[in-house]
């Protein structure tokens, strides 16, 4: 009776979505990104008031809008970890398709920051670097074709994805930004390394890889510059790599202490590009093992959780928003102690930069949505194999 | 593996004769394939993510690692090239020849106000003009409650005063630090020092910058960060400097004189030992330039350097020298000294009458005009001025003190040949007592020039030859029969053999034409006379000797006794002993032998 008068109980089926999220969600690599934000945070309470000293702001005006833009970003990662696969990948190919654009608009009407690269759009509140928000989507794009180019009579998915990534990667060499071009070739290579490239063709694109190198050297005075500075055995101590070394080594193990960092002073960009060191410098060792750590256990745990993928698209896709964060963050810091040449890449959640952190968010939070523990069918694996 | 077919026949024919569907198999087969490419597929990329694990791994490692090394290196400092370089920002302190402080660096502080930052303004100025009575409340409370953001108070405040004000309490009144200069021995070589000032003044801090002296000329060496904090030294003696200064004042009250110099300077460096001038000031408290009168009556004019006067006699030893050196005559020429020389229409005296002729020896020891006069006859005008060029006398002394360099000698616009016999007895011809004492260095220490210093030098100084050894000390035994038997009788010391020359010479007139009863006396000597060590110039500005009937200015009378009171203090503390004179031999036999 009950249930004439007043309807039917609504049934769910399935669990309820916030536990089965609790429940799938890969919980420690998501721990590792807010510990990794809040990092970000404490070293631009450090790294920042210089600068905003520079443009005469008040000492903490860049962390007040990073602390902004990390939320924002925040609630878009975990908006994003709620999605399936299928919602991920729709609204990561619409995300690429919209970057994709701002990218080719970028010479009609971009700002140049005075630091000879064409890479922001200024909006009236702040800008926007679009070649942040495309590395995600367009490695959606790229694992959705390759996956596809997987099945049998499927598209020629691996030769389209390859031709979109060379003319992201040509776009960006023009801006130029080689650091974004770079990765977004690595992406895609990754993606083919997983995807099943034979031997051959990886040992061609090492060779290509090198061989574009040596032209961009070449040809761009931009890029021949930082390579001279990596290449000659002694480091000025006056350049930027200089005086990030040497913050590196007056940290020592336990650092200089809070607040008693010099570098953030003669470094133009400590607050992006060099804030490693500037974490070097204050906190030392210890918090930069910290943050080595933190990025390892992300990028290791969702390379362990795709192994046991079955689905293609899932596998292919998190292996490159997986391996493009982890080289990110691999490039910047190995630029600090000299082990790649310099390159504007930023350090990722940790950086100061609205649009690095909420493409950060995007990224993260699109790579935690693939990893999330769904059923693989192996059950079925497993007893259609016994059974024949 | 083997490869099942899509549609294997038997089955296809086995399935069409129970009446099935026979693509169903081949879906079925289709699907069978697709699995088992994907299951291949899956098992190759859980090999190659391992592997991208591996490599992350690796790689993380590496950074790790890499850092890990950097972070227990040691640092290093981007360094200046010169390393071990001190900088030291303040202004290098000023010794004497054996590192006495002459001049040193004191912090003080000036006073500003912000209105903005006041709490009681009025109160602030009322404390502030009770501190400072120079200050005017009424002007005070005005600044403080107007527009104005930022007023200096005071330039320079003292600790006490900075007390004073602190104790008021108010934060709108702020101290910027002040480093002054400090002349801890006050009047002592006040001329040499000069003084300091404020160049470019910030609320932080002021430049000191040098206004006059030595801390002027070398104001660059003394502000270089570079020196560190190595003093600059003078040739000064402290207490030499001190006793010449104490002495010249006391000879100037007795010989009512307006103003006096004395230069001493080492005959072999060309250092000077002591350079005073009277009367003089205190460098912490420079008076201001006069506005009206002779700025040479101003206590900042440094006579010794700047004033150019006409010396008189003491020029005649030079022409004397030369004649000597030029072989033109030598000590017991016997020369004419008829009276009065006439030249055109001009015509030369001597003081008194000395007789019709006089050795050149006794034209010195007398201080005979027409001698001298007919001596530079004979030398003529174009070997005079080579000579007097060489001696430093025709041009601004080299020294490093700011005022020399104004102080060129005056030369007659036309040097004729009565002016070559005028400037043989030093008139028509103006230099500075320095000059004087810089050329009677140069004939007398063995004839080698010198140039004047008044910074320390570690080695004697050889300069090209003026003239020779042997005239060198002829010109010294002439000068030393001066004080012995002519006009400078009062100037012996004994012990230390002075040797010197007179000068008595009337003081021009502004309008032309000379003053009948104001003379410059100037005595030069060089002591001991046999192994020349010093020579001392002593310039009195119109003395007056009247102990006398009746008044005497003359060098003899005035400058001579002053020098010679000034040596009779000086030698010891400069180092020099007095010769023992061999007791007489009173009531001893000398028995010879044969």
């Amino acid at each position: 009776m009950t249930e004439m008068v007043y309807g039917s109980v609504p049934t769910r089926d399935g669990e309820p979505i916030l536990p089965r999220w609790w429940r799938t969600i890969d919980k420690w690599s998501i721990s590792c990104v807010l510990i990794l934000f809040g990092i970000g945070l404490l070293l631009g309470l450090a790294a920042s008031p210089p600068l905003a000293e520079r443009n005469g702001f008040g000492a903490f005006h860049y962390v007040e809008r990073q602390v902004a833009f990390g939320m924002m970003a925040m609630v878009t990662m975990f908006a994003l970890t709620l999605m399936s696969p299928q919602t991920i990948r729709r609204l990561g190919v619409l995300g690429f398709a919209a970057a994709f654009v701002a990218l080719l608009l970028l010479p009609v009407f971009g700002t140049d920051y005075g630091k000879g690269a064409t890479r922001w759009f200024s909006l009236g509140f702040g800008s926007v670097q679009p070649s942040e928000f495309l590395k995600p989507g367009f490695i959606i794009v790229a694992g959705w074709m390759i996956a596809a180019s997987n099945e049998v009579a499927g598209p020629p998915g691996k030769t389209w994805s390859f031709a979109i990534a060379l003319f992201i990667a040509l776009l960006l060499a023009l801006q130029p930004d080689f650091g974004q071009a770079c990765l977004v070739l690595f992406g895609w290579g990754v993606m083919y390394f997983v995807g099943g490239a034979p031997f051959f063709v990886l040992a061609g694109i090492l060779g290509l890889t090198l061989l574009g190198g040596a032209v961009a050297y070449q040809n761009s005075e931009h890029f021949a510059r930082r390579i001279d500075g990596f290449l000659s055995a002694e480091v000025d101590p006056t350049t930027q790599l200089g005086y990030a070394a040497n913050a590196i080594r007056e940290g020592g193990f336990l650092g200089v202490g809070v607040g008693e960092g010099t570098v953030k002073w003669s470094l133009p960009d400590a607050h992006t590009d060099f804030i490693i060191a500037v974490a070097a410098e204050e906190y030392g060792l210890i918090l930069v093992l910290v943050i080595i750590a933190l990025y390892m256990t992300i990028v290791l745990r969702s390379l362990f959780r795709l192994m046991r993928e079955r689905d293609p698209f899932i596998r292919l896709a998190g292996t490159g928003l997986a391996c493009t964060f982890a080289v990110q963050a691999m490039i910047n810091m190995s630029v600090a102690v000299r082990l790649l040449p310099a390159k504007g890449m930023t350090l990722p959640f940790v950086s100061y930069g609205g649009s690095s952190v909420i493409a950060s968010g995007i990224l993260i939070g699109m790579l935690l949505a693939l990893t999330r523990v769904r059923p693989q069918g192996e059950i079925r694996d497993y007893l259609i194999r016994s059974g024949r | 593996m083997t490869r099942t077919p899509l549609r294997p026949l038997a089955r296809i024919l086995a399935a069409r004769k129970e009446g099935e569907n026979p693509d169903a198999i081949e879906r079925e087969n289709l699907a069978r394939r697709h699995e088992a490419a994907r299951d291949g597929q899956r098992e190759r990329a859980e090999g190659r993510l391992l592997v991208l694990g591996v490599v992350f791994l690796c790689a993380f490692f590496m950074v790790a690692l890499k850092m890990t090394a950097l972070a227990a290196s040691d640092p290093a400092e981007p360094r200046a090239a010169a390393s071990g370089a001190q900088i030291v920002a303040t202004r290098a302190d000023i010794t004497d020849r054996n590192g006495r402080i002459l001049a040193t660096n004191l912090t003080t502080h000036s006073l500003y106000a912000q209105p903005p930052q006041m709490i009681e303004p009025v109160r602030a100025a009322r404390a502030l003009a009770r501190i400072f009575p120079d200050l005017d409340e009424e002007r005070l409370i005005r600044q403080f409650t107007g527009e104005r953001k930022f007023i200096w108070i005071k330039r320079r405040i003292s600790p006490e005063q900075q007390q004073a004000v602190f104790d008021i309490g108010e934060p709108g009144l702020l101290f910027g630090p002040r480093e002054m200069r400090l002349y801890p021995n006050g009047k002592v070589a006040s001329h040499v020092l000069g003084g300091a000032g404020f160049g470019r003044e910030g609320v932080s801090s002021a430049e000191v910058v040098g206004v006059a002296g030595v801390e002027k000329a070398m104001d660059d060496v003394l502000r270089d960060p570079g020196r560190g904090d190595v003093p600059l030294a003078l040739s000064l003696d402290l207490t030499v400097q001190a006793a010449v200064e104490r002495v010249l004042e006391g000879g100037m009250r007795l010989m009512n004189a307006k103003g006096a110099a004395a230069v001493l300077m080492d005959v072999h460096t060309g250092e000077i030992v002591s350079l005073a001038s009277l009367p003089d000031f205190d460098p912490n408290d420079r008076p201001r330039p006069l506005t009206s009168g002779d700025p040479g009556d101003s206590p900042l004019f440094n006579r010794a350097v700047q004033g150019v006067y006409e010396l008189g006699s003491t020029y005649k030893i030079f022409a004397a020298a030369q004649g000597i050196e030029e072989r033109l005559v030598s000590r017991s020429t016997v020369i004419d000294t008829r009276g009065p020389l006439t030249w055109g229409r001009h015509k030369i005296r001597d003081f008194r009458n000395y007789g019709s002729e006089l050795s050149v020896e006794d034209i010195i020891v007398k201080s005979s005009n027409i001698g001298t006069a007919r001596i530079a006859m004979m030398i003529g005008t174009e070997r005079q001025q080579d000579f007097l060029g060489q001696l430093g006398l025709l041009e601004a002394a080299p020294i490093e003190l700011i005022e020399a360099t104004g102080a060129r000698p005056l030369l007659p616009p036309n040097w004729s040949e009565i002016s070559t016999m005028t400037i043989s007895y030093g008139h028509g011809i103006s230099a500075s007592p320095l000059h004087l004492a810089t050329a009677y260095a140069s004939l007398l220490n063995g004839g080698r020039k010198v140039t004047p210093t008044i910074l320390r030098q570690d080695a004697p100084t050889l300069g090209p030859r003026v003239v020779s050894e042997d005239t060198s000390r002829q010109a010294r035994e002439m000068l030393r029969a001066v004080v012995t038997r002519g006009t400078a009788s009062f100037g012996e010391v004994p012990g230390y053999r002075v040797g010197g020359k007179t000068g008595t010479a009337d003081k021009p007139r502004p309008q032309g034409g000379y003053y009948e009863d104001k003379v410059i006396a100037t005595f030069a000597t060089v002591f001991p006379a046999d192994d020349p060590r010093y020579v001392l110039v002593v310039t009195l500005d119109e003395p007056v000797e009247t102990s006398g009937t009746e008044p005497r200015r003359t060098a003899g009378w005035t400058a001579v006794p002053v020098a010679a009171e000034v040596i009779r203090r000086a030698a010891p503390l400069l180092g020099l002993a007095p010769a023992v004179e061999p007791p007489a031999l009173t009531g001893v036999t000398l028995a010879r032998s044969d």
